[in-house]
């Protein structure tokens, strides 16, 4: 009897079988999915809600319209944060890069005493509390009658900044092949012909990527901003303070190009890099 | 001479910026940390002294928020252990060729504004979101219960808003394992189970710990999911430190 209905169930497995198979193949892509979702569900719903035809609260769907993409500044207080926060981005973004590149081409290319302590000065930054560098760089500037605003805010983000600059940069260089620049020296390039010609353009990629890091966590932070930044609003700050009421839609249209915009950069990036390695 | 001095010059401007605004206002910081107030003066006079009482002090007065701050950022980051742990085990060894692409997704949704994925958050868990009553119908939550200003969208707000400080680490230091040492560890006869616990988990230690302290830093010094995600019952340390110093 039992040996007849074995016989039976082995061309057709009964379906809680055939599901639990299907899953256990599959567990990984179906965890996948399920992860995706997860990372993806806020920034969906801050795309759609930059449709909604919401007027001043933006917290219930009210209505399809394109109205807030066609007039960004239709709420005027988020264009003014915007742009205070690119000034900041774009300011921070320069110093960082260039004194965290010097940094890391003093580490990364040369043997020199205090190297190691070199690189802890660079991790520290990064371990250190957000709060802790906003609050006590803020105590430093009161102690010299210093009100914080625009350059107090750079500062303190040129700071946070040096450090991610200066690992990007630093992993670019470490991944250089060094016989590319012995190749220019053996054709009689001198050590600043090298540099220019061959070190810098291999290095050009790295740089450019650490630029672009430094100017998204400037642009996304708020902690040390708030500290520091007195009574000028930066975008994350305006969305701070509006939160309890309701963000207009134009700061969902402002975050979602944000979004489509550094997408569209690192897809360039890995497609030029690919083509790159090809040719 | 001259090949000994080039990295001086160099790290000069960035290390000299780094004392002015690093260095120094954590020492001034350190500093006034053991002042004590005047007796009979203003509010905000102090005199220099060595009093460590005041770290004793502090503790005691904000025992409860800091508490909760590493209590929060603890369960986050477990939470985001969790969670990242698969992902990036499976971006390394199963992706394949979509390796890149998924590398890039992963990181894509913290293009958005941190602040602007809180709000987003705090809307979708909200009254007017989907997932409140989609719960309740289904009887998961009582009607009275909400989701927001509550323990659990702080925690939760964190471990999303600081996932890609685990994954991108975790990813960093499984993608290294060389896929061999794991069919070796087949061929000896060991399961999958067994494979994972003796081979990959201690390979890649080194991004457990790093994706560890990453996610845990950030965390407790947070205050922005606190305030967005939960209520006064779930102030953390940080926001103490904050109104302390603003207002």
């Amino acid at each position: 009897m039992s040996v007849k209905q074995k016989d039976a169930s082995i061309p057709t497995l009964p379906l809680g079988a055939v599901i639990s198979r299907w899953i256990g193949r599959n567990l990984i892509r179906i965890y996948m999915v399920f992860a995706f979702t997860y990372l993806f569900i806020p920034v969906a719903y801050t795309f759609a809600f930059s449709f909604n035809d919401s007027g001043k609260s933006n917290l219930i769907w009210k209505g399809f319209t394109f109205d807030n993409w066609t007039n960004p500044c239709g709420a005027p207080e988020v264009c003014t944060a915007l742009g205070n926060s690119i000034k900041i981005g774009f300011v921070s973004t320069i110093f960082a890069t260039i004194l965290g590149t010097m940094i890391a081409f003093a580490i990364g290319r040369h043997a020199f005493k205090g190297r190691s302590a070199s690189n802890l000065l660079i991790f520290l930054p990064m371990a250190t509390p957000e709060i802790v560098l906003g609050a006590s760089l803020l105590s430093l500037f009161l102690v010299f009658q210093i009100n914080p605003g625009f350059w107090p805010t750079v500062i303190a983000h040129v700071v946070f900044c040096i450090s991610f600059v200066v690992v990007t940069v630093k992993a670019r260089i470490a991944s250089l092949d060094p016989r590319l620049e012995q190749a220019a020296m053996d054709l009689y390039a001198n050590e600043f012909q090298t540099f220019r010609r061959v070190t810098l353009p291999l290095v050009a990629p790295g740089i450019a990527a650490a630029a672009l890091l430094a100017f998204s966590l400037s642009f996304d932070d708020f902690i040390i901003t708030n500290f520091n930044s007195g009574t000028m609003t930066t975008f994350p700050k305006f969305v701070y303070v509006s939160a309890a009421r309701g963000i207009p839609a134009q700061a969902n249209v402002i975050g979602s190009a944000m979004f489509f915009l550094a997408l569209a950069l690192v897809i360039v990036g890995q497609v030029v890099s690919r083509k790159r390695k090809v040719s | 001479m001259k090949k000994i001095s080039t990295p001086y010059l160099l790290l000069l401007p960035g290390f000299a910026f780094l004392f002015t605004f690093f260095i120094l206002p954590i020492i001034n910081l350190a500093q006034t940390s053991t002042q004590t107030r005047l007796e009979n003066g203003d509010t905000g006079q102090y005199e220099q002294t060595l009093r460590f009482a005041n770290y004793f002090d502090a503790f005691i007065e904000n025992r409860e928020q800091f508490t909760r701050s590493f209590v929060y950022a603890l369960i986050a980051t477990l939470l985001a252990l969790l969670i990242s742990y698969p992902l990036a085990y499976a971006l390394a060894f199963k992706a394949g060729k979509y390796k890149n692409i998924l590398l890039v997704l992963v990181i894509a949704p913290f293009f958005t504004s941190f602040l602007l994925r809180t709000v987003a958050w705090k809307q979708i868990l909200g009254e007017e979101g989907f997932v409140v009553p989609s719960l309740r119908t289904l009887g998961v939550i009582s009607e009275s219960t909400t989701l927001t200003s509550t323990a659990f969208a702080v925690v939760m707000g964190m471990t999303y808003n600081f996932l890609p400080f685990m994954t991108l680490p975790l990813y960093a230091s499984i993608d290294r394992i060389d896929p061999r040492t794991l069919e070796a560890s087949g061929d000896l006869y060991a399961n999958g189970f067994t494979t994972f616990r003796k081979v990959t988990l201690p390979l890649s230690m080194p991004g457990v710990v790093a994706g560890t302290l990453l996610t845990f830093i950030p965390a407790a010094g947070d205050y922005v999911n606190a305030q967005i995600l939960g209520s006064p019952n779930t102030k953390m340390i940080t926001r103490q430190l904050q109104r302390s110093h603003l207002l």
